[in-house]
């Protein structure tokens, strides 16, 4: 069966679908992991900045119960399995998109799946910053709001951005995932061509190119994180 | 003015209660340099991060200029902390900010404009020496030069009070002395009262003018520096004054022979042998048992412990030495 998948007439075929269906296959891919960080980041930094000011040792301690409370959810919603949580969430994916299937439709499961985990990254990425400095900025007077916004952050922001890497390219994998439930994008190319009709060749060429997107998204986030690293700098 | 009363601090920790401060009362008046020394574990840090209440005192008051800190809402103690200035060991410069854009930060804080806050800080740079290095990162820097711009962002807002919280621990000692030289201008040209923090001896007697001496969270003995050094009365004090154990030679004291301290109080001791001289004059010659001497701007402070054969030599002695102006001298009985 897999000496079949080389033989000329695959090759010819796979190298149609790759003209006729990779181009909008790599878009859709792009498209729901983008859309998907973006919204995860919207909400994750914000609860990464909570779970870190909110902290009993934190700049703005928050009662305990309600900390345990945000904890133990974001733990739940980090332990539900993806493929499950995707099938789980139909039902509030068809209230907000209207359908439950196609790539629109696939970003609210991976929001959810990916908004807990970015909380997290963020959350260590803020950890970081050295409580020295904050305590010397509270010394100058700074408000909690002017400690998040103009100490934690900016200090924290290549290691903010190495985390959003991490989760760019896991979201990434991730979409590949929705293929199942029609969720577009090289995964459903690899998903239908390669598990459902036996054509190898197809899936290893989209596996290739999902690869090499998770490639790119890492090599630009690592630039960006060294980059934006003043601390590097030493002449 | 800078009053602290009956301030007391105590952590409660899951080992048990911790007493960080005792009853500590203290006053700094304006334009001083008030030095504050113990080993580590006396209480210093906390201490000093009570004065602008970066820790609550469990009990007490600190009052700044008569307003009682305690009692002000947390908006207004910001605001208050813009006249309190501090700086600290590790410096605790932004990183990711360029040095002109880390003293432009308190003035950010307080909404002052890009283009003013800019202004101030390249005024600020020229104060401290480093009109260069504006666009340079904190990286790029060495420890002297980072506790630089940390002086210029503590003056950024215009304090009346700068906190020196072993701000030279982690200098080598030439340039804790430029650093301590940087301080004692700021003082005297712009009137800023400035407390120092440290467990260095040499720190205080560089540039400050009184001292306190904390033990174990309280306040062993407070003075002018020079007295406080010249004749330590608590044991913290003398633990401080001699780290070798002053105590120790006066021991193998001969039969007969009679022991006299002599203390250098700012004398200009340095320039004349005394004890050398008293010989010549006298006929006394005194054997310097232990000598603890240092000079401090062509002035000699510390103390020495000499042994003479009899009691006919020690009126003598005495009377010799006590002539010179700022020095003392008195009989040892027991050790």
């Amino acid at each position: 069966m897999i000496e079949k998948a080389f033989t000329p007439e695959a090759w010819a075929q796979a190298i149609q679908i790759v003209k006729s269906e990779f181009l909008m296959g790599v878009w859709e891919t792009f498209y729901v992991t983008v859309v998907a960080t973006l919204i995860a980041m919207a909400i994750g930094l914000p609860l990464g900045v909570l779970l870190v000011t909110g902290d009993k040792d934190g700049i703005l301690p928050l009662p305990r119960v309600l900390m345990q409370i945000v904890n133990v959810v974001i733990n739940i919603l980090r332990s539900i399995p993806f493929l499950i949580l995707m099938i789980v969430v139909i039902p509030f994916t068809r209230l907000i998109v209207g359908t439950m299937v196609g790539t629109t439709a696939s970003i609210v499961p991976l929001t959810i799946a990916a908004f807990p985990f970015v909380a997290r990254l963020y959350e260590s990425s803020l950890r970081e910053v050295n409580p020295n400095i904050i305590e010397a900025a509270q010394s100058m007077g700074a408000s909690p709001l002017q400690i998040i916004c103009k100490v934690m952050i900016p200090e924290s922001f290549p290691s903010l951005i190495s985390n959003t890497t991490i989760a760019i390219t896991t979201i990434l994998g991730y979409s590949a995932m929705s293929g199942i439930i029609g969720g577009g994008g090289l995964g459903q190319i690899a998903i239908n061509y390669g598990y459902y009709r036996y054509k190898f060749l197809i899936m290893i060429l989209a596996v290739i190119l999902l690869v090499l997107m998770v490639q790119v998204f890492q090599s630009i986030g690592t630039a960006l994180a060294t980059k934006t690293d003043k601390r590097l700098k030493t002449k | 003015m800078i009053e602290l009363q009956n301030l007391t601090k105590t952590f409660h920790t899951a080992d048990g209660d911790v007493q960080a401060l005792r009853d500590v009362n203290l006053t700094v008046s304006d334009g001083d340099i008030f030095g504050i020394i113990g080993m580590s574990g006396a209480g210093k840090s906390t201490l000093v991060r009570c004065i602008n209440l970066l820790e609550r005192p469990t009990d007490g008051k600190v009052l700044i200029d008569g307003v009682d800190m305690g009692t002000l809402s947390n908006k207004e103690l910001r605001m208050k902390r813009r006249e309190i200035t501090m700086i600290f060991q590790s410096f605790n410069l932004l990183m990711q900010r360029s040095c002109l854009k880390n003293i432009c930060f308190p003035l950010e804080l307080s909404g002052v404009k890009r283009k003013d806050a800019e202004k101030r800080a390249m005024e600020l740079l020229e104060v401290v020496g480093l009109p260069d290095k504006a666009k340079s990162y904190p990286a790029q820097l060495s420890g002297g030069q980072q506790q630089r711009i940390a002086i210029a962002r503590a003056l950024a807002t215009e304090p009346k009070v700068l906190l020196c919280d072993e701000a030279t621990s982690a200098l080598d000692p030439k340039t804790t002395h430029s650093i301590l030289s940087l301080i004692k201008d700021i003082n005297e040209k712009m009137g800023i009262t400035v407390i120092v923090i440290t467990h260095q001896m040499s720190v205080v007697e560089d540039i400050c003018t009184n001292v306190a001496i904390l033990d174990n969270g309280a306040v062993a003995e407070v003075g002018r520096v020079t007295e406080v050094f010249a004749s330590p009365k608590s044991d913290a004090a003398k633990r401080l004054v001699f780290p070798e154990g002053f105590d120790v030679p006066a021991a193998d004291g001969l039969d007969g022979h009679k022991r006299l301290r002599v203390v250098f109080n700012g004398a200009d001791a340095a320039t004349t042998p005394l004890i050398a001289q008293m010989a010549l004059d006298t006929g006394v010659s005194a054997n310097i048992m232990s000598a603890s001497t240092k000079t401090i701007d062509g002035l000699a402070f510390g103390t020495m412990l000499l042994s003479v054969p009899g009691t006919e030599e020690l009126r003598t002695a005495l009377d010799y030495i006590s002539r010179e102006e700022n020095v003392l001298a008195e009989e040892v009985r027991d050790v």
